[in-house]
C-alpha cells in the first residue's frame, strides 16, 4: 500500500528490546531493538525461526512483559509509560491477544459463556446477566458456534473450535489491533484456512488491525499487507508482502523464501535452494557484528565488525544488511 | 464427469449435513464437580474405597459405645480373652476390651492424621502460594528454608521433638507438621508457577482482569485438584507415622488407645495371641489401603482431560 506513508501509524514501535535475566548473571536479548510501525487497517505478518523472539516481541507490545528498554506508542499513548491502572487497562482493552496453543489458552474449569465474558466482566461491558448472556451467543455466532455451546467446557471442543472461542474471547472487549500469536500453527491443514477465513471476515467488518505472527513465510504471504523478518531478537527486512516476495533483499528473507517449495513441478525441480548453513546461534551470546553472519553467504569481515544499520533502502522497504547500506559499508564489504 | 457423485460406489453416498451440525456436541453439558462426581462413581474400586473409609469412620465415631466395656477399664479376671459374645475382638493383658480399644485407637489415630494433614495443607498451600505468587526475592528466601528442611531427615525432628515433650495428639500433630508441609508448598508452588505462565493466565491479563480475580478464577481452580489429592496420600502417611512411633514407644502410651499402641501391645503377644494383633492390623491396612486408592480415583475424576 503506498499510501501508507501518509496514514498515521496505530502502533508504533522505537527501539523496543526486551531482555531477560537468564541464570550465571547472563542477559537473554529476546528482543533487541526493534523498530516498525503498523497502520490502522492492515496485516502485518511478522515471521521468524522458533525461538527468535516473536512472541516475546508480541508479548511486550501489549505490556505482558515489560519493556527492557524503547517505546510502543499505540494511538500515540506509550504503553509502557507511568499510567494509573485505570488508564492502563483503558488502553490494554483495544490491544487483545489469540494464542497459538488451543488447549493452553483456555481456563479448562471455565464453561465458554465465562471464558467470552471475561473481558466484558473485568471491564464492566454487560450491565446485567441477560445481557451478558446475549452478547456471548452474539459472539459465539459471529465465530461460527451456537448458543448450545455456551454452557459446555474446553475440553469438549476441537482445536479450531476452541481457536474461535479464543477469538470470541478477544472480541468481547471490542479491541482494534489483535495480535495473532501462531494463532493457526497448532491446526490441522484444514482448518488453517477455516480460521484464516475467519479473521480476514472480522477484519473487513470491523476494521481490525492485526499482526500476524507465523513462524513460515507461506503462512502470511496471502493475509498479510507488510511482512516483518525476524532473525535472532532483530528486525532483518520489512516489506509490502508484494515486494517481499518479489524481491527478497535480505539473505536470511532469500533463503527463508527459495525454503518454500513451488507449486509447479518444473519449476519446484530447478529451483536453487539456497540453505541456511550451520545453526541457530544461542540468543545469550549472539554474534557479533551483524547477528545472521555466521549463517550468511555473503558475509565478510565487514560484518563481523559491525552490526549493520536498519536503513529504508527501497520506498517502504526496510533492510539490515550492509549489502545496501551505505556507501563506506557497501565499499568494505567488496574489499 | 458431469456430475461427481455419477462416479461414485452407490454404496458411498455422500451423507446430507445440515448446516451447523458438524459443530454439535452430543454430551449433556454437567457442571465440573458433577462431571468429577459422575465419573469418581464409575471407578468401582475407589467406590469401594469410599464405602470402607465411610465404615471406619462411622465405628471409630460409635463403636466405643457400642459395648458396654470403656477402652481403659481394666478387668484383671478376664485377661486375654479369645473373642467371644461378651468381648467381640477378646481383651488384653489387663482385661481390657479390644473391641472398644481399637475404635477408640481408631479415633484417636484419624483424628491426629486428619488434624496434621490440615495443618500441614494451611501452611503448606499458603506458603507455597505466597512465594510462588511474590516471586523474586521473596520466593528465593522462602525456598532456601525448604530447602534447609528438606535437607534433615524429617524422622529425626519428629523423633527428638518426641523425646522432648510429653507424648500427647498435640505433641505429634505439630511434630508431624514442622516437616510435612513442605511438600505440599512445593507442590503448590509449582503448579502457580506453571499456571502462570499459562496461556489462558496471559489472555486474562490482556483482557484487564485484576490479579485477586486471577487467583479466584484461575490459579485456584486449577490447583484445588491437587491440593486435595494430595492430602488424600498425607493422610495415610500421617497414620502410619503416628502408628510408627507409637511401635517404637515414642507416641502415646497405654492405657491411652491409638492404632499404633494396639499395633505395639499386640506384636508383644503376637505368638500366643495373634488376634490382638491382626484386628489392629487389619483396620490400619483398610484406611491405609483406601484413602490411597480412593486418592487415585480422585486424581483421576478431577483431570477434565480424563473426561468421556
Ligand atoms: N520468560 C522468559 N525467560 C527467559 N527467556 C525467555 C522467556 N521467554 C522467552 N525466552 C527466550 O527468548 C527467546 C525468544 O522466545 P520467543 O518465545 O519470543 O520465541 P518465538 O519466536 O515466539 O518462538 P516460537 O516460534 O517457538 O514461538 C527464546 O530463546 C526463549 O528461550
Ligand atoms: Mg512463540
Amino acid at each position: 500500500m503506498a499510501e501508507q506513508g501518509k496514514k498515521k501509524p496505530l502502533v508504533q514501535v522505537e527501539g523496543l528490546k526486551r531482555h531477560f535475566q537468564v541464570g550465571g548473571g547472563k542477559t537473554l536479548k529476546a528482543v533487541d531493538d526493534v523498530s516498525f510501525e503498523i497502520y490502522p487497517g492492515e496485516t502485518f505478518g511478522l515471521v521468524g525461526e522458533s525461538g527468535c523472539g516473536k512472541s516475546t516481541l508480541g508479548r511486550t507490545l501489549i505490556r505482558l512483559y515489560d519493556a527492557t528498554d524503547g517505546k510502543v506508542l499505540f494511538d500515540g499513548e506509550d504503553v509502557h509509560g507511568t499510567k494509573s491502572k485505570t488508564e492502563l487497562k483503558a488502553l490494554t482493552r483495544r490491544i487483545q491477544m489469540i494464542f497459538q496453543d488451543p488447549y493452553a489458552s483456555l481456563n479448562q474449569r471455565m464453561n465458554v459463556e465465562d471464558i467470552i465474558a471475561e473481558g466484558m466482566d473485568a471491564h464492566g461491558l454487560a450491565k446485567n446477566r441477560a445481557e451478558r448472556t446475549k452478547r456471548v451467543v452474539e459472539l459465539l455466532e459471529t465465530v461460527g458456534l451456537n448458543a448450545e455451546h455456551a454452557k459446555r467446557f474446553p475440553h469438549e471442543f476441537s482445536g479450531g473450535q476452541r481457536q474461535r472461542i479464543g477469538i470470541a474471547r478477544a472480541l468481547a472487549v471490542d479491541p482494534d489491533f489483535i495480535i495473532a500469536d501462531e494463532p493457526i500453527s497448532a491446526l490441522d491443514v484444514s482448518i488453517q484456512a477455516q480460521v484464516v477465513n475467519l479473521l480476514q471476515k472480522l477484519q473487513r467488518e470491523r476494521g481490525l488491525t492485526y499482526l500476524f505472527i507465523a513462524h513460515d513465510l507461506s503462512m502470511v504471504k496471502h493475509i498479510s499487507d507488510r511482512i516483518g523478518v525476524m532473525y535472532l531478537g532483530g528486525m532483518v527486512e520489512l516489506a509490502t508482502s508484494d515486494d517481499l516476495f518479489e524481491e527478497p533483499l535480505h539473505p536470511y528473507t532469500q533463503a527463508l523464501l527459495t525454503a518454500i517449495p513451488i507449486p509447479d513441478p518444473r519449476l519446484e525441480r530447478e529451483r536453487k535452494r539456497q540453505l541456511l548453513q550451520g545453526d541457530l546461534p544461542s540468543p545469550i551470546d549472539p554474534p557479533s557484528g551483524c547477528r545472521f553472519r555466521t549463517r550468511c553467504p555473503f558475509a565478510t569481515e565487514h560484518c563481523k565488525n559491525k552490526a549493520p544499520e536498519w536503513r529504508e533502502v527501497r520506498p517502504n522497504h526496510w533492510v539490515a544488511c550492509h549489502l545496501y547500506g551505505s556507501e563506506s559499508d557497501r565499499a568494505a564489504m567488496k574489499a | 464427469m458431469a456430475n461427481p457423485t455419477d462416479s461414485l460406489d452407490p454404496l458411498f453416498v455422500p451423507v446430507r449435513r445440515e448446516n451447523g451440525e458438524q459443530e454439535r456436541i452430543s454430551r449433556p453439558a454437567l457442571s465440573a464437580f458433577q462431571d468429577s462426581w459422575r465419573r469418581l462413581r464409575q471407578n468401582k474400586a475407589a467406590v469401594i474405597s469410599l464405602i470402607l473409609l465411610g465404615i471406619m469412620i462411622v465405628l471409630a465415631i460409635v463403636g466405643p459405645w457400642l459395648t458396654k466395656y470403656s477402652y481403659a477399664q481394666t478387668n484383671y479376671s478376664a485377661v486375654y480373652q479369645s473373642p467371644s459374645a461378651d468381648h467381640w475382638f477378646g481383651t488384653d493383658k489387663f482385661g481390657r476390651d479390644q473391641w472398644a480399644r481399637i475404635w477408640q485407637g481408631t479415633r484417636i489415630s484419624l483424628l491426629i492424621a486428619v488434624l496434621a494433614a490440615a495443618l500441614d495443607l494451611v501452611v503448606g498451600v499458603a506458603y507455597g502460594a505466597i512465594s510462588a505468587l511474590k516471586g523474586g526475592k521473596v520466593d528465593n528466601v522462602m525456598q532456601r528454608i525448604i530447602e534447609i528442611l528438606i535437607g534433615v531427615p524429617s524422622l529425626i525432628i519428629i523423633i527428638l521433638l518426641m523425646m522432648i515433650m510429653k507424648a500427647n495428639i498435640f505433641t505429634i500433630m505439630v511434630a508431624m507438621s514442622i516437616t510435612g508441609w513442605v511438600g505440599m508448598a512445593r507442590l503448590v508452588r509449582a503448579q502457580i508457577l506453571k499456571l502462570k505462565q499459562q496461556e489462558f493466565v496471559l489472555a486474562a491479563r490482556t483482557l484487564g482482569t485484576s490479579n485477586t480475580q486471577i487467583i479466584f478464577k484461575h490459579l485456584i481452580p486449577n490447583t484445588i485438584g491437587m491440593i486435595v489429592i494430595n492430602t488424600m496420600f498425607t493422610i495415610p502417611s500421617a497414620i502410619f507415622t503416628e502408628a510408627f512411633l507409637s511401635f517404637i514407644g515414642l507416641g502415646l502410651q497405654s492405657p491411652q488407645a491409638s492404632l499404633g499402641v494396639l499395633i505395639h501391645d499386640g506384636f508383644q503377644t503376637l505368638s500366643s495371641h495373634f488376634y490382638l494383633l491382626l484386628f489392629p492390623a487389619l483396620v490400619i491396612v483398610v484406611i491405609m489401603v483406601a484413602f490411597n486408592i480412593l486418592g487415585d480415583g480422585l486424581r483421576d475424576a478431577l483431570d477434565p482431560r480424563m473426561r468421556k
